[in-house]
């Protein structure tokens, strides 16, 4: 009986469902509007921008208001030039330094004449010219916040151990975490002996990548993962120690596989050595799409809601949305672990020692 | 033909289902098996999913 009941409850829920849905159908007015809206503004929260902007509104008389503060523009233009953000008022208007005048044209700063022309190409791609950009932009801001917050956070910590073996306060909670770093990622992967050379690294990168994930989920609407010239860099970086701690023994088995006939090692040489340099650009890859991906699709569904404009299919989207953002919660710590595993994995490659067994 | 890269970036994604599929699936196996070495099954499998992931990934962007 209680299963024709549930039956028929859902039955009756996927019918309102379509109906919603069948229901928007014809086109309406303004409601192609929203659609591009809120691609935009997935856009929008998908890039890097020149001033940290919480919310934004428009006002009665179409003017568009911003909640945030500004940051400075730093410029390479045949000479440093530096001003506020606030000059370029969200690629609104024309900032004019030192006599040169320059826009913000999709998040990018293009050098422009006194009212602001953006010539585009077929592609509608600016060809203006662009300065060398060193902005402290809202990544970079959001990468010194987390990196300033870490040095206090784990100098603090560390400080309390000289009093005490006991764990006070935050180290309560990250010794356990910081333990499992050291004893299921550093030493089964890079061994007992060498593992102490790169523990600084892999906690270190274990707890950016994982703080900054997870401030991509709070409003502030900072994505610093999602940029790929961040990850790019996490990746060089495990790449370059990689690569000068090598011993012998890993060039031996790049360059000469041991144990396999001569022709055989001809082949296997430039594929272990294009291997070397994949293994960090999937690294860059994984963490970068997977938190794109993840941001894509939660703020589409938070989308949604606004599409369907109704009861049933706002309340769906909602709680959809929520039970992403849980699963993103998991994918923060799940990416932070799977590059820290995946580098640890490549530091043991890097420093094994010779085995007699092949 | 516009658009078969599309179709190609989804058999990718298909076949990285279900390579991912079949290692939680056998990963879980495993544990079922010998509970005991859970913890090793778990990285092991991570790490296969996660190196499957990754090509998944490469398709989508080469798309």
């Amino acid at each position: 009986m209680q299963n024709i009941i549930s039956l028929k409850t859902i039955c009756l829920f996927f019918f309102f469902v379509s109906a919603s849905v069948f229901a928007k159908e014809e086109p309406k007015e303004g409601e192609s509007d929203i659609k591009t809206e809120i691609k935009e503004y997935i856009n929008h929260h998908l890039l890097d921008s020149h001033d940290f902007s919480l919310t934004s509104y428009t006002t009665e008389s179409g003017e568009h208001k911003y909640i945030g503060f500004p940051l400075p523009v730093i410029l390479w233009d045949n000479g440093l030039k530096v001003f506020s953000s606030s000059k370029l008022h969200h690629g609104e208007s024309v900032a004019e330094v030192d006599g040169n005048y320059y826009k913000s044209f999709h998040g990018k700063i293009y050098k422009t004449d006194a009212s602001g022309t953006i010539n585009l190409d077929e592609h509608h791609h600016a060809t203006n010219e662009k300065p060398l950009d060193f902005s402290i932009t809202k990544n970079v801001f959001t990468i010194f916040l987390v990196g300033l917050l870490m040095f206090f956070m784990f100098s603090r910590m560390a400080k309390k151990y000289k009093t005490g073996s006991l764990p006070k306060g935050m180290g309560r909670f990250l010794e356990p975490i910081i333990l499992y770093i050291r004893d299921d990622i550093a030493i089964p992967n890079i061994g007992v002996k060498k593992y102490k050379k790169y523990m600084p690294y892999l906690l270190t990168v274990f707890f950016f990548v994982w703080i900054i994930n997870l401030l991509g989920l709070t409003p502030l609407g900072v994505n610093v993962t999602n940029n790929i010239a961040v990850t790019l860099a996490l990746a060089l970086i495990t790449y370059f120690l990689t690569t000068f701690t090598a011993n012998k023994n890993y060039w031996g088995h790049i360059f000469w596989m041991p144990g396999v006939p001569v022709p055989m090692k001809i082949i296997l040489a430039p594929i272990e050595l294009l291997g070397t340099i994949i293994k960090p650009f999937s690294l860059m890859i994984r963490l970068y799409a997977n938190i794109t991906a993840g941001h894509i699709v939660l703020m589409s569904i938070i989308g949604l809601m606004f599409i369907f404009k109704n009861w049933l299919g706002s309340s769906l989207s909602f709680g959809l949305a929520f039970a992403l953002s849980l699963l993103e919660l998991l994918v923060a710590a799940l990416q932070a672990y799977i590059f820290t595993m995946l580098s640890a994995l490549y530091f043991g490659s890097a420093v094994e020692e010779h085995h007699d067994d092949h | 033909m516009t658009g078969l890269n599309f179709v190609g970036a989804g058999l990718i994604v298909i076949g990285a289902g279900l390579g991912i599929g079949r290692i939680g699936g056998q990963a879980m196996e495993a544990i079922a098996r010998q509970p005991e070495a859970s913890g090793k099954i778990q990285t092991a499998m991570l790490i296969a999913a996660a190196l499957i992931e990754g090509i998944g990934f490469a398709a989508l962007f080469a798309a």
